[in-house]
């Protein structure tokens, strides 16, 4: 029996916290809100050398033809640290809408990290301002031009009204939405393990009462049921990335359930986080809210937990 | 079904089990917490260990298959998902039987183990005392030494299973001036022997679920203390691990009622509960997985910690919340009594028993999460 992942794995997760542990992700997240996107595109370049953004384009596009677990491993550290970016679009989504259609010759440029594109999977687009191309994505690929700019509760997140344009493919959506939202999902895991691992260090060295608030059990208690949560929400993620890769018939399910858990286990941990840390973790300045928001953002994206909840009840229905 | 990798052997090991099962299971017994239930639960014991499942990772020579912790799991989820019954040598089994692998003696191992298997012994579990649940260091039943053995005195209490058992273990004070965790010693005894009065309470379920134990000048031969004399809680410890952990709560189990809860479900597909019955069912594959993924980790080598801890909340808070889902779908027939309602009030107890969530919640935080000690 195995069940986890590899040890190339782990060490391309150690790779990247290498690189982004280094790097001041906050501040890059913070120009980004403002649209000075250059620290964000930097940190673009340097995800690309470590191979990130060719993940899942395929090798003769110059890509790394990788599994959607090794993907999930990008997509927690990257939620982890907090990237700015139309990750999602770029890395899981374009790679599987593009080949065999005429934008296919923008997939080597996507791998190489120079072409940054969006996707709206519905009215809205991520990012689209820095956008090399945009798409909208319905029964069918279309071309989109970016309209009007909205405001999402995440300020990192710059969202643009799309209305589907030059229709390009006929297509099945499903695998690439599919692997959006396993890419959300294994982002939401990831910022859900910073906000409590940011919580745990906080707890230690804030002090009242004359003790470190994590000496009492109602700290104790409400950062245990985080990590429990957590904890049983990364095999869930896991699962679905193998599923995927595998190709079986209850993979769609499987993704579903990963976004489900992985959202409210992350939701869990934004919500104690801002508890224990007072105050001051109701504050923009400190940077505790770079991923509480991030998450609130999340938690809706690529599906919303009614809507997994509904797709898994049909599945489970389907299959007796 | 996922994509779990499953060797070929292990695939045969469970159509085996699957096979076996469907020919010999019994389905749903009375509450092995009376007479009647108790001894068709032995009776269910001989049958499994006659087919040589009731121990299966065991070494042949006590009637086990030496089957691996893979082939363990699923050997539980066939057994849940066929419906099997509880079952009533879970202690012996589960928690005593690795402190007997681990620290016994040969002649201990001889004495008890076979007997084990087969539902010929039962054993109860006596560690909690009136004075002494969450915080059990703190126990005062004594043992004092006499001529060939001990002599126990004292009192236990909320000892599972011991109004139909025939044996207990339990931690008894055996050096009055050592500090609270030392000087304890682990000891096996008669439950039908002079100076032992078992009182059975009731439970919610109203079944005599567990008892009181009185030992009142109890002798027990030195040839029944497990591991070293004042060695009892580094002993006892290594079986809390087991109960928290894997052995108690099998995947299988969960599996199979999420799956029951759909079938409840489908009779009213309307109901505005849907989104808990999917997050039942979202709950049991995360364990299921969870614990796949627990197993992975030990086969190479791994241990489980304080991370049992993590998993004795997680199986016992969605076992409570799979059953309230559906008391909840049965509406107004919930307070009938039926599976589901005894079910729910068993899983009421989950989170008490084996150390409480709040011990758990405690464990989690000070020894996977770091956080500083103290505070009580
Ligand atoms: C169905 C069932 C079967 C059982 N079977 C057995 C058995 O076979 N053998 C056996 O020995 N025992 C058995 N027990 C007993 C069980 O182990 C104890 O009930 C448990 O350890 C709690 O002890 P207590 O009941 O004395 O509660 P207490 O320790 O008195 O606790 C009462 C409440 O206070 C809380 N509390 C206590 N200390 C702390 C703390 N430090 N921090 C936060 N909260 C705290 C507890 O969490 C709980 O909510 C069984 C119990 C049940 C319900």
């Amino acid at each position: 029996m195995r069940f986890g992942r590899t040890p190339e794995q782990h060490a391309f997760s150690e790779a990247l916290d290498d690189l982004l542990g280094a790097a001041d992700v906050p501040a890059a997240s913070r120009a980004w809100a403002t649209g000075d996107h250059s620290a964000g595109l930097k940190l673009w370049q340097r995800l690309a050398e470590l191979g990130v953004t060719g993940l899942l384009v395929s090798e003769e596009n110059g890509g790394l033809s990788a599994s959607a677990v090794d993907l999930t491993v990008a997509f927690e550290r990257l939620g982890y640290h907090g990237v700015p970016g139309p990750w999602i679009e770029s890395v899981a989504v374009a790679p599987r809408l593009l080949p065999g259609t005429p934008e296919g010759d923008l997939l080597a440029r996507l791998a190489s990290g120079e072409a940054l594109v969006s996707v709206a999977p519905g009215k809205r687009a991520l990012d689209a301002d820095v956008a090399e191309r945009t798409y909208a994505l319905g029964a069918t690929l279309c071309r989109a031009e970016p309209g009007a700019e909205r405001t999402s509760v995440d300020p990192t997140r710059r969202l643009f009204e799309v209305t589907p344009g030059e229709e390009i493919a006929t297509i099945d959506p499903a695998p690439a939405l599919d692997l959006g939202t396993l890419a959300c999902s294994a982002q939401l895991l990831g910022a859900g393990l910073r906000l409590l691992d940011d919580s745990v260090a906080y707890v230690k060295q804030r002090t009242q009462f004359g003790r470190p608030i994590g000496e009492f059990q109602a700290v104790k208690h409400l950062l245990a049921d985080v990590r429990v949560a957590l904890d049983f929400a990364a095999p869930l993620v896991h699962n679905a990335a193998v599923e995927l890769d595998a190709g079986t018939p209850t993979a769609a399910r499987a993704v579903s359930a990963a976004k489900v858990a992985a959202g409210d286990a992350a939701y869990l941990a934004s919500r104690t986080a801002l508890q224990v840390h007072g105050a001051i973790g109701y504050t923009r300045e400190f940077d505790l809210s770079l991923w509480i928001l991030k998450v609130r953002a999340l938690v809706g994206a690529w599906g919303t937990p009614a809507e997994h909840r509904a797709r898994i009840l049909e599945s489970l229905v389907e299959a007796r | 079904m996922s994509t779990l990798e499953f060797t070929e052997a292990e695939e045969a090991f469970r159509l085996e089990a699957r096979e076996w099962l469907a020919a010999n299971n019994p389905g749903r017994l009375p509450s092995m917490d009376t007479a009647e239930g108790a001894a068709a639960h032995r009776e269910w014991e001989r049958t499994l260990a006659s087919g040589r499942w009731s121990v299966v990772t065991w070494p042949e020579t006590y009637g086990g298959r030496d089957a691996s912790l893979t082939e363990w799991v699923i050997f539980e989820e066939e057994y849940y998902l066929a419906g099997a019954p509880t079952r009533i040598s879970q202690n012996g089994i589960s928690l005593l039987a690795p402190i007997i692998f681990g620290h016994g003696t040969e002649a201990q191992k001889e004495r008890y183990l076979r007997d084990m298997t087969d539902g010929t012994l039962v054993w109860a579990q006596a560690w909690s005392e009136p004075e002494a649940g969450s915080d059990l260091a703190s126990l005062r039943a004594t043992a004092t030494r006499v001529e060939g053995g001990w002599k126990l005195n004292g009192q236990k209490t909320w000892s599972s299973r011991a109004p139909f058992a025939d044996r207990g273990f339990g931690l008894f004070r055996s050096d009055p001036s050592a500090e609270r965790h030392r000087g304890l010693t682990y000891f096996l005894f008669d439950l039908h022997t002079d100076g032992v009065t078992v009182r059975p309470i009731d439970q919610l379920d109203g079944t005599p679920g567990f008892a009181e134990i009185f030992f009142d000048d109890v002798f027990v031969p030195d040839e029944d203390v497990l591991g070293g004399v004042g060695d009892g809680w580094k002993v006892a410890m290594s079986t809390a691990g087991n109960e928290r952990g894997l052995s108690l709560r099998s995947p299988g189990r969960f599996c199979a009622a999420a799956e029951r809860l759909l079938d409840l479900w489908a009779t009213d597909p309307q109901s505005h509960l849907r989104d808990q019955v999917v997050d039942a069912w979202i709950g049991a594959e995360a364990y299921r997985l969870y614990t796949w993924g627990t197993v992975a980790h030990v086969e190479a080598g791994g241990s489980v910690g304080a991370e049992g801890s993590i998993n004795k909340l997680w199986w016992s808070e969605l076992d409570l919340s799979l059953h309230e889902t559906a008391l909840s779908l049965l509406g107004a027939d919930a307070e009938l009594s039926g599976p589901w309602a005894d079910d729910y009030l068993f899983s009421l107890s989950g989170p008490v028993y084996a150390g409480t969530n709040q011990i758990q919640r405690n464990i989690v935080a000070e020894r996977v999460l770091g956080l500083p000690r103290g505070g009580r």
